[in-house]
């Protein structure tokens, strides 16, 4: 019998990458809305309490986090190391419980948050019985990929192969450290509640260890390595440079780990944590720069395919903007900037350009590139409506961030401004007052990103259903690389 | 064996063997024009097996 690619567990987590999508940035549309209209969910009767902002928000990040962009990711990861390997995945019993088993956590997640379940640690929010739940799957997953490439047929692991490695062995890291936890249940409390095993400013500083290597690894690294193989392909041309590809990996991976003190400017971390924290971070810029160089390099010679093919538009924009939130970040990082954006909207300006702007779009980039080969289908349904997508996705991003980092800037300079006589000159409520402009610019982008979605949604359901599965993608003879 | 037990020797050692770690890396990389050249040949991996899909330009190798 042919050796044959498994698809299915690819075609399963794409179809959730887009499902999970929708969900995740409709939660964001609800939340940026409360924040324009407090008392929107409160006429909910029994159901307000889980529609909360306290309650929604936790949700929406883990939803388009470890939802939207870990099924993006577990697709593009089992479909790469396939194709690179040119080899079919090692097991299909474990490919299918990684895939239930994600799903299974993704539903509890949707349960407990709205519920009120949490440790309250920024993006590691999910209770102790999940996180167990989470490292099972995560070795399976972990077993399923690196002995995948073990099995490979091919000499060389291909840079793409490099950088999921890395996420996976890195989170699978900061998910057991920053998770270490008491269940309350010890001391005759709720079996639902724990609290860390960490006390203090030990514990703030683990949890942005976490926090800063779950943006590192989770949302850089492994969307990078998405990038490696999927801007070749949809350019029909090799990466830029392969070696610069090499340095890239090796130096994001020597300095991303000691960047999480940025989150701990002007607290009660050591100093030096801080500066150490701040100085690494100014570093992050060369290997982010080279490797988004690299990226829109791969188009040199060839930018006319930019004004045809809407998949490079989305996946070039987002190495643009991977490049623009690569350069904002070790900016603020430094202690003066720090001083100025810290706990305002520029911060959530900062995070969406990123989340957005980069993750998003290549993620979408990717999976219009995927999607019509797991179907058997030539091309989407269609690429008009890919060009409309592409363009609502780039407006909405551009409104979203803009709008914020005005918001922020004036946020920071209401609350350090001061009168002669050294009192404030704004008081709190007046620096919100003077938001609700930039949040309602805010909520209109973010409704045109989650539009975006919807297109999407529609033009994938029209291909699937014009489609069929492919379960017979053969595996060439391997060649020698 | 009690030198290590100190964080103001273990760190700077640390920093040196990651720094020299990594200078051999790049020194790897780029230090011979023959295994550069062998590793840019690692960049078609993606279209090793292509035979259904557009026809490779070969414009970056």
């Amino acid at each position: 019998m042919e050796a044959t690619y498994n698809y299915k567990v690819v075609r399963q987590f794409a179809i959730m990458t887009v499902v999970w999508g929708i969900v995740g940035m409709l939660v964001g549309v609800i939340i940026a809305s409360q924040l324009i209209w407090p008392t929107l969910t409160e006429s909910l009767g029994p159901l307000a309490p889980y529609l909360s902002y306290g309650r929604l928000r936790p949700l929406h990040t883990n939803a388009v986090i470890f939802a939207f962009g870990g099924c993006g990711l577990f697709a593009t990861s089992l479909y790469i190391v396939q194709r690179t390997c040119q080899t079919r995945l090692l097991s299909d019993g474990l490919a299918s419980f990684v895939f239930w088993g994600w799903q299974l956590i993704i539903l509890l997640a949707a349960i407990s948050l709205p519920m009120g379940y949490t440790t309250g640690k920024e993006y590691a929010e999910l209770e102790w019985p999940i996180d167990l739940l989470i490292t099972v799957v995560w070795v399976a997953y972990a077993v399923l990929f690196l002995g995948t490439i073990v099995i490979r047929k091919t000499k060389h692991i291909y840079v793409s192969n490099w950088f999921f490695g890395a996420y996976i062995l890195a989170i699978a890291l900061l998910h057991l450290v920053n998770s270490a936890e008491l269940p309350w249940a010890l001391g005759g409390g709720s079996w639902l509640k724990s609290y860390s095993a960490y006390a203090g400013v030990q514990d703030a500083m683990v949890q942005w260890w976490y926090g800063h290597n779950a943006v590192g690894f989770f949302l850089t690294v492994a969307f990078l390595g998405m990038m490696y193989y999927f801007i070749p392909k949809q350019a029909g041309r090799p990466i830029y440079s392969y070696r610069l590809s090499i340095v890239h990996f090796w130096t994001l991976n020597f300095i991303y780990m000691w960047a999480g003190p940025h989150h701990l400017l002007y607290t009660a971390l050591p100093d030096w944590a801080q500066s150490l924290g701040m100085v690494f971070s100014l570093m992050l810029l060369a290997p982010s720069w080279g490797g988004m160089m690299n990226g829109i390099m791969t188009l040199s010679g060839a930018w006319h395919k930019l004004r045809t093919d809407p998949i490079l538009k989305f996946l070039i924009t987002a190495m643009s903007f991977y490049g623009m939130s690569t350069f904002e970040g070790p900016m603020m990082s430094v202690k003066t900037v720090n001083a100025l954006s810290h706990y305002t909207e520029w911060t959530v300006g900062h995070v969406h350009s990123g989340a957005l702007g980069w993750v998003a779009m290549v993620t979408i980039g990717s999976l219009y590139h995927l999607i019509p080969r797991l179907f058997g289908r030539e091309e989407m349904h269609s690429v008009k409506l890919i060009n409309v997508h592409f363009w609502w996705s780039t407006i909405g991003v551009v409104l979203y961030i803009a709008a914020l980092w005005i918001a922020g800037v004036a946020q920071g300079l209401m609350w350090r401004a001061t009168n002669t006589d050294g009192t404030l000159t704004y008081s709190f409520a007046q620096s919100v007052a003077a938001m609700y402009p930039f949040y309602t610019i805010r909520l209109i982008g973010g409704t045109m990103f989650f539009a975006g979605m919807l297109l999407m949604a529609y033009n994938v359901w029209k291909t699937v259903a014009a489609g069929k599965a492919v379960n017979d993608a053969r595996i060439p003879e391997a060649v020698a690389a | 064996m009690e030198w290590f037990a100190y964080p103001e020797n273990t760190k700077p050692l640390g920093l040196l063997i990651f720094f020299i770690t990594f200078c051999l890396i790049v020194f790897w990389v780029y230090g011979s024009r023959k295994r550069g050249k062998k590793l840019e040949e690692y960049k078609n991996i993606p279209f090793l097996d292509d035979d259904d899909e557009v026809k490779k330009d070969k414009s970056n190798g």
